[in-house]
């Protein structure tokens, strides 16, 4: 369960966004500039909010009043950005085993053979993230932030930078990731279509400010 | 021997002494130069244009100054030198040591310069991607950072390589030009061309100098290729 309440000053408007998302996967869905990246960074701890308050699985994660603020490497919360963000100079296995390196976790070589079929990069393995195709590199992505074992997800727009083929190859994973894992899912995005595909509750956001929130009906 | 190459001992002793100068000082200046770059890259600090300036001014002083600073400072009856000595019992004036100061201090805005460019070309939303995978600030600069700028790194460690191992000013007025203890090749040469009939000789060193400058310019560009194709994912 994770709740939100948050403002942020961010350049010609306020952010004010105040939501609760629990299992399945939630979709913040706006036009490009309602805040949703900056939403999405200060859940996962990459921005400051200017006040309010995040919480997730009853564990304060920032509370400007009580002056909380855990860092986002201490969050374990997975994150996909739009541009993949894979490391260059490491492969592509190790890209995926960083978030294991760095949470000093064990090897789990079912988990990883698991991500790995799911996401069916096996082929992709040894190879720089400089070698792979834009839907390659998303897939990865995925895997690396599921590999940390996270206690939430946040996917910022995963399929933006993608062209209308390469979102389509990606897509049924996306559904197969909110059906098999069970770690809820914030999906960030402006496509109607995937939001209506792939969510199971939305919050709508329009110029920083929550609007509506409701079941995927809200789209119709 | 080549009749090209005919080298005395003495000859010998100063291209060692050099070599060893300037290999010691490119490898102690490095850390530093790493955490100052970093440093002077990443962060805003009360009083960071004057930490700026104080790095740069070797660059600027006449190597002459620097060294008669360096001497005022650190010579034996100088306040931190007498310090070092009593206490420590480190003398660097007129040793070895003292060279390697003088060239890690000409060498330093360099080696500084390249390796700030590199760390401020790197994409910090990779250092973000790094901190959501549980990656603390130390982690993230040892695993991330550090490999991502080492291009700039090994071209800041060459640049000070070459500063060091060319440094003639600073030096012979810091640590004069004692055969053995300080005299490097540079000292060597100009001793050599202050003397009759000492031109031949020179030469000797001179061709030394070329080709050790040669060899050091040609594997760092291997180097940085290198690094930079794994970079780029090979």
């Amino acid at each position: 369960m994770l709740s939100v309440d948050v403002d942020k000053a961010l350049g010609e408007f306020t952010l004010h966004a105040a939501f609760a998302a629990a299992g399945g996967a939630t979709a913040l869905f706006g036009a490009s500039g309602a805040g949703k990246t900056s939403l999405i960074n200060m859940i996962a701890g990459l921005l400051r909010p200017d006040r309010g308050r995040i919480a997730l699985d009853g564990m304060t994660l920032f509370d400007a009043a009580e002056r909380i603020d855990v860092p986002a490497w201490r969050r374990r919360i997975g994150c996909v950005f739009q541009e993949g963000r894979l490391f260059p100079h490491l492969s592509v296995k190790h890209n995926l085993d960083y978030g294991r390196w760095m949470g000093r976790h064990a090897a789990d070589p079912a988990a990883f053979a698991h991500v790995v079929e799911l996401l069916d990069i096996s082929h992709l393995l040894d190879r720089r993230p400089g070698k792979l195709s834009g839907g390659e590199r998303q897939r990865v992505a995925i895997g690396r932030a599921l590999l940390m074992r996270p206690r939430l997800l946040l996917l910022d727009e995963p399929l933006a930078s993608l062209d209308a083929a390469r979102k389509g190859e990606i897509l049924p994973y996306l559904e197969r990731l909110r059906d098999e894992a069970r770690v809820p899912i914030i999906y960030v995005s402006h496509d109607a279509a995937e939001v209506k595909r792939l969510a199971t509750r939305v919050v709508m956001l329009e110029a920083g400010k929550v609007v509506a929130t409701g079941g995927v009906e809200l789209l119709y | 021997m080549t009749p090209l190459l005919n080298l005395t001992p003495q000859d010998w002793t100063a291209v060692a002494l050099s070599l060893r100068i300037a290999v010691v000082a490119t490898l102690v200046t490095l850390p530093f130069g790493i955490a100052i770059a970093t440093l002077l890259a990443r962060k805003d600090f009360w009083g960071k244009p004057l930490v700026d300036a104080v790095i740069y001014l070797p660059l600027v002083l006449p190597p002459v100054v620097t060294g008669y600073l360096l001497l005022i400072m650190l010579g034996r009856h100088a306040p931190v030198g007498a310090f070092l000595a009593e206490h420590f019992g480190i003398v660097v004036a007129f040793r070895w040591t003292g060279a390697v100061i003088s060239c890690g201090v000409m060498a330093f805005p360099l080696l500084v310069r390249a390796i700030r460019l590199s760390v401020e070309a790197i994409d910090r939303r990779l250092e973000d991607a790094a901190a959501t995978l549980g990656a603390g600030p130390f982690w993230n600069f040892v695993t991330i950072t550090l490999p991502l700028a080492l291009p700039g790194i090994i071209a800041g460690a060459m640049l000070a390589f070459a500063r060091a191992l060319g440094e003639f000013g600073a030096t012979i007025t810091f640590v004069s030009n004692i055969p053995g203890e300080t005299q490097t090749i540079s000292a060597a040469i100009y001793t050599l061309t202050q003397v009759p009939g000492g031109d031949a000789a020179a030469l000797q060193l001179v061709i030394v100098a070329v080709l050790i400058s040669l060899g050091a310019l040609m594997a760092s560009e291997w180097l940085a290729r290198r690094a930079t194709a794994r970079l780029h994912g090979a």
